[in-house]
């Protein structure tokens, strides 16, 4: 199911989410592997905290990256990829 | 801001060891036929490392960018510090894996391990009938596989089961998924064998026919189908009836660091085998020199190594040749083509190997099972006709 502005995302039981000063970008760690991310998706899954609104993040990224267009159409879609992949629940 | 390559990074910097597996010990309560630990094992179970060598290891292996940690044997529960370096790998920011017979997991180490940061259990299961079970691991172990696996979901983990599948166990696939759907694993690893160390020698006793994996598989499918999302089934497919190898180690030298009981340091599980190498140790060396600077580690690293029909193939960077350790032992030559691919011109060992395997005879001669006895005649120069055949005398 797409995501909606009112969900609100955790990260998903059993993986991990961390900044890797190494490989200089954030990882998703579960067992038996790993996913590095990039830029973009790293500043979005670090504001899933299991607590706050999609629309409360696409506003925080929107701030931060000013005049990008199109912008909540792309959060949307990195949600719903990180749904699928399932490196996230839904906790509402 | 568009999320480019579905949000998974495209970079490909240079070589990173992501994953630490840390051979810790190779004593094993259990003796299974299959075990790719090397046949001449015993020579390392009386000069493992300390606790604090191996915190140092996963120190300078972090620093390099490790990031999964395998903590494995032989059985690792036969140590008693590994409460201490689950602690210390937690601290240092590894996904941490304590890879498992389960036999010396009690609640009290169960309890420590969570407390400490362990990620995840993975918990090797061998069939659903307690005879198989205690036949090929020569011991009675049955019973305990289940109640460890209980003790492992009532902790909150992850269950990750691995099932090594070989002749006697093959038939009940559909069986061995019922019961990991019961025992409520998330993830199980239908691993058909692979043939090193102790199952290169039983391959004749070891090895299903094309017919078996075949329906194997399909009964994997149906049961993905039936399951969905709510388990994931890795089925790893048994290369010596595949017409191309597998990217081994996803390449040498490349995502992959092994540390043994005793210190070396590997690029993969068997290279040990292979001859005219120097291996590093990390009681003289640093992890950082050995994973960049080492002779070992640069030996088949991209494919300057390759000879024909690898050089030139329009398909070398798929699989980078295939196995380093399978091309040794099966045709004396390390830089050659992996036998299994059927562009190989020593395809052919591969092929007698499949007919040896339903051959009566062959079929009938004794399982050598792990055991420190057989390890210590194989290093004395005993079953010699078994091993020489293999390249894989030590």
């Amino acid at each position: 199911m797409a995501t909606q502005v009112n969900d609100i995302y955790k990260i998903a039981a059993h993986h991990r989410f961390q900044w890797e000063k190494a490989q200089d970008c954030f990882v998703i760690l579960f067992p038996e592997g790993m996913v590095k991310l990039n830029a973009s998706s790293g500043e979005i899954l670090k504001l899933v905290d299991g607590l706050t609104l999609v629309s409360t993040i696409i506003e925080i990224i929107k701030k931060k990256f000013p005049g990008v267009p199109e912008i909540e159409k792309d959060i949307l879609a990195m949600f719903d990829f990180a749904l699928e992949k399932a490196w996230i629940q839904k906790t509402n | 801001m568009a999320v480019q390559n579905n949000g998974v990074s495209s970079s490909t910097t240079s070589t990173q060891p992501l994953w630490l597996l840390a051979e810790i010990t190779y004593r094993c309560p259990l003796h299974c036929a299959f075990c790719y630990n090397p046949t001449d094992y015993d020579k390392h179970t009386q000069n493992e490392l300390d606790t604090k060598t191996w915190i140092k290891v996963l120190n300078q292996a972090r620093d390099l960018g490790a990031l999964q940690l395998g903590i494995s044997g032989g059985e690792p529960l036969l140590r008693d510090d590994i409460e201490t370096i689950v602690e210390e790998a937690h601290q240092l920011g590894y996904y941490s894996n304590l890879i498992t017979s389960g036999v010396g997991l009690t609640d009290k180490r169960i309890d420590a391990f969570k407390k400490g940061g362990l990620d995840h259990i993975q918990l090797s299961m061998h069939d659903i009938t307690e005879e198989i079970n205690n036949f090929i691991t020569n011991t009675k172990t049955f019973e305990l596989k289940k109640k460890v696996a209980a003790m492992i979901k009532d902790r909150g983990y992850p269950m990750v089961l691995n099932v090594v599948i070989h002749r006697y166990n093959i038939d009940h696939v559909k069986e061995i998924l019922e019961m990991a759907e019961a025992l409520g694993a998330d993830y199980v690893e239908l691993a058909n064998t692979q043939y090193y160390g102790w199952s290169l020698i039983n391959r004749n006793q070891l090895m299903p026919t094309k017919e078996q994996i075949d329906h194997a598989e399909l009964v994997t499918n149906q049961f993905r189908d039936r399951v969905g999302n709510k388990m994931k089934v890795f089925f790893v497919v048994p290369d010596y009836f595949a017409e191309r190898p597998k990217k081994c180690m996803n390449g040498w030298g490349e995502v992959f660091m092994i540390v043994t009981a005793n210190g070396d340091v590997l690029p993969c599980h068997s290279a040990r085998v292979l001859p005219n190498m120097v291996f590093p140790n990390v009681k003289d060396d640093e992890l950082k020199g050995a994973w960049y600077d080492s002779p070992a580690f640069n030996k088949f690293r991209g494919d300057e190594w390759m000879k024909e029909p690898c050089r030139t193939c329009p398909e070398k960077e798929n699989d980078l040749g295939g196995c380093r350790c399978q091309a040794f032992l099966l045709t004396g030559d390390a830089a050659s083509a992996d036998p299994v691919c059927t562009l190989s011109p020593n395809r052919h060992v591969i092929e007698q190997a499949v007919l040896d395997a339903q051959n009566p005879v062959l079929q009938a001669q004794p399982i050598i099972f792990r055991t420190d006895k057989n390890s210590k005649k194989i290093n004395n120069g005993e079953e010699k006709d078994r091993l020489g055949k293999f390249h894989a005398v030590p």
